[in-house]
């Protein structure tokens, strides 16, 4: 599914300073059941998010009006758990472009950057200074410089560097995806196939 | 220049590598289900683009499935939706699909092995993190994503950089109640719920080498569990005499050139990891977790350990505990047990109904206990009646389930009450994650059934009769 090109984020960010986010709660497996991709953003963060009878949680940052943007920022190990890419599709469709952490599962970033989301890997005290700066000013902004693979808290001009591999980096760059690389290698795909154990 | 077991497998299925970006690689296996393949099929539709390999790639109906009346149409819309588009969408590629209601369904890690779609030096994907029991076999397996999805059925490739590799060597002898779900947890909280995360896991050592192909692959699963994408161990003659005569293993001719290139698939002496770790397995005890991520998991006898010990930060180390309802340095031992699940492609093949029964034999379900016991396929179901299980079972007071990955993901109706316990030989002890507001104790078969009986955490040793090992 194509995505909107990714070049230069300048936003806001919602905080949320909790370690080992996992993909359940992301999205929970009871909102799997949909044959299109279609509607996920409206059940990101569900049981965090809404009481059962449907009710906002009042204190969860996603309901604190205080805090929005187009950058999500996580503890350490966000995404851990499964492979299902409907977490990713619930930050994108509720409209994150980005996730900051420290650290994360490698499924959720390789999905996260197959839809169109950046994932920020930065140092553990860059993530401690990125919550401070938020707790100081909610209304904080921060650059994600993806050709320069920066970032930087604006009201401070703290910087740090990111790494993302030069292919993906294109991709995102230029809004392309994986299939249209692949369907241009069919030939040698299927000579190789010919010559595989299985 | 020697080398490890998985570069072997994953260099040779290397179509082209990318300067500065991933390999282009090669899946020999692709499984499919209902809940993450709708939406890569409708990609395909709006690029107009075929399957490429259909008879690569199996289907089998397993997440969102009922596990009681399979016989009749399922009560839930969307979950009768999706099953439905797998089912069309099979048809249309020529895809083999092993539906509800097919005696071969169930679920698709356990179906895979059992009837040798799973073999030494494969690569496998499916669009689930659990893909990872398959390296059991000495296989690349691997959970992916939706978008990977519609790469393998559209070019059976996906774009993959090479992870880096980890072995853990395990040796010694286990001690008595101590199963492959333990090492597995012990693994996890050595390493933590993130400690392999960049890594490929090679399990070596004498564990590993007197384990069943069933606790290979219990262990194998668990890998995602503590980041690593996946787990493999080198296939040997306990590898191949669970093969042989499998309905899609090679046979014949095929069989020994098979065999001959599956005997090549190990790790040459003096080749480099990234990373080693060794442990003593004299010094595992049945394990148990007592927070929501799998790495927090401890000696059943133990205490659970204070914020320090636990590695997280203490934030997220008293929200864990407080969702438990547990409070730091607690013994589990005699905790209240409301619910116990014996299931899901960790602990739901005929071993574990095998260890299961062994503890239950002679005695009677505990008051107050909900027993859910849910075979991985119809192939273990048909073994547990065959074998004598069922009656134990039956007369003790429980009753078995149809096969499917029921409460171990709660998609279906099997839903842990919010707030109640449950001793669970699954995966993931995940806040809600069987249910909203369920709080999950990940164990062994051993470990579920101690508690079935007794309603309580109890130390499956002392239930276990002096003259078995």
């Amino acid at each position: 599914m194509a995505y909107d090109k990714f070049t230069v984020l300048k936003s806001t960010a919602v905080p949320m300073p909790i370690e080992n986010v996992d993909t359940d709660q992301i999205i929970p497996a009871r909102f799997l059941k949909a044959t299109e991709r279609k509607g996920f953003g409206d059940n990101l963060f569900r049981d965090w998010r809404y009481n059962p009878d449907g009710s906002p949680i009042q204190d969860f940052v996603l309901n604190n009006p205080i805090y929005k943007g187009k950058i999500l920022v996580g503890g350490k190990n966000f995404g851990s758990g499964s492979s299902r890419e409907h977490a990713a599709w619930a930050i994108y469709d509720y409209g994150f472009r980005c996730v900051v952490s420290s650290f994360f599962a490698d499924i959720f970033k390789n999905n996260s950057l197959n839809i169109g989301i950046l994932p920020v890997q930065v140092s553990a005290p860059f993530l401690e200074k990125i919550f401070t700066a938020i707790e100081a000013d909610p209304h904080t902004e921060f650059e994600i410089n993806l050709p320069e693979e920066t970032i930087t808290i604006l009201a401070t001009g703290e910087k740090e560097s990111f790494a993302i591999n030069h292919y993906k980096k294109e991709n995102l760059l230029n809004g392309y995806d994986d299939i249209d690389y692949l369907q241009a290698m069919k030939d040698e795909i299927q000579s190789f196939a010919t010559q595989t154990m299985y | 220049m020697p080398t490890t077991l998985f570069d072997k497998v994953w260099d040779s299925h290397v179509v082209k590598k990318i300067n500065e970006g991933p390999d282009v690689f090669f899946i020999d296996r692709h499984f499919i289900h209902e809940v993450t393949s709708p939406v890569a099929f409708l990609g395909l539709e709006k690029r107009n683009i075929d399957v490429m390999f259909p008879e690569r790639t199996f289907a089998t109906a397993d997440h969102n499935t009922p596990t009681i009346n399979q016989h009749l149409p399922v009560q839930d819309p969307l979950s009768a939706n999706q099953l439905k588009a797998l089912e069309t969408n099979a048809a249309k590629y020529g895809i083999s699909h092993w539906g509800l209601g097919n005696p071969k369904n169930g679920i698709v890690h356990v179906v895979g092995p059992e009837n040798g779609i799973t073999l030494p030096g494969m690569t496998i994907v499916c669009g689930d993190s659990h893909t990872s029991t398959h390296g059991a076999f000495g296989a690349i397996a691997f959970g992916i994503g939706t978008s990977e999805v519609e790469m393998v059925l559209s070019s059976q490739c996906i774009m993959q950089p090479k992870p880096k590799k980890m072995r853990i060597t395990v040796n010694g002898k286990l001690g008595k109640g101590v199963t492959p779900k333990d090492v597995a947890l012990y693994m996890i909280s050595q390493l933590s719920a993130a400690g392999a995360t960049g890594y490929f896991v090679e399990y070596a050592g004498d564990v590993f080498e007197n384990m069943s192909m069933e606790g290979r692959m219990t262990v194998c699963n668990m890998s995602i569990e503590m980041g690593a994408r996946g787990g493999i161990v080198a296939p040997d003659e306990v590898t191949f005499s669970y093969l042989k005569g499998r309905e899609r293993a090679p046979k014949g001719a095929e069989w020994d050139k098979a065999l001959a290139y599956w005997k090549t698939l190990k790790t040459d002496a003096g080749a480099h990891f990234d990373l080693e770790y060794t442990m003593d397995g004299a010094k595992i005890e049945p394990m148990i977790t007592y927070g929501t991520n799998p790495g927090m998991g401890m000696g059943i006898t133990g205490h659970i350990p204070l914020a320090e010990q636990a590695g997280d930060s203490k934030a997220s180390y008293e929200k864990s505990l407080q969702y438990m309802g547990f409070q730091k340095a607690d013994g589990m031992l005699g905790k209240k047990v409301d619910y116990v699940f014996i299931g899901s492609c960790t602990n739901g093949r005929i071993e574990d109904f095998r260890a299961f029964a062994s503890i239950v034999k002679g005695r009677k379900k505990a008051k107050d206990v909900t027993v859910w016991m849910v075979p991985g396929s119809h192939i273990v179901e048909q073994q547990i009646r065959e074998e004598g299980i069922l009656d134990i079972l039956t007369e003790a007071g429980f009753q078995l389930r149809q096969p499917g990955c029921s409460a171990c993901l709660a998609m279906n109706d099997d839903k842990i009450p919010k707030g109640k316990y449950a001793v669970s030989t699954s995966n993931r002890n995940f806040e809600g994650r069987q249910g909203p507001g369920s709080r999950t104790m990940l164990a062994s078969p051993l470990v579920a059934a101690a508690a079935a009986v007794t309603g309580v955490i109890t130390d499956p040793r002392e239930l276990i009769p002096d003259d078995v090992a």
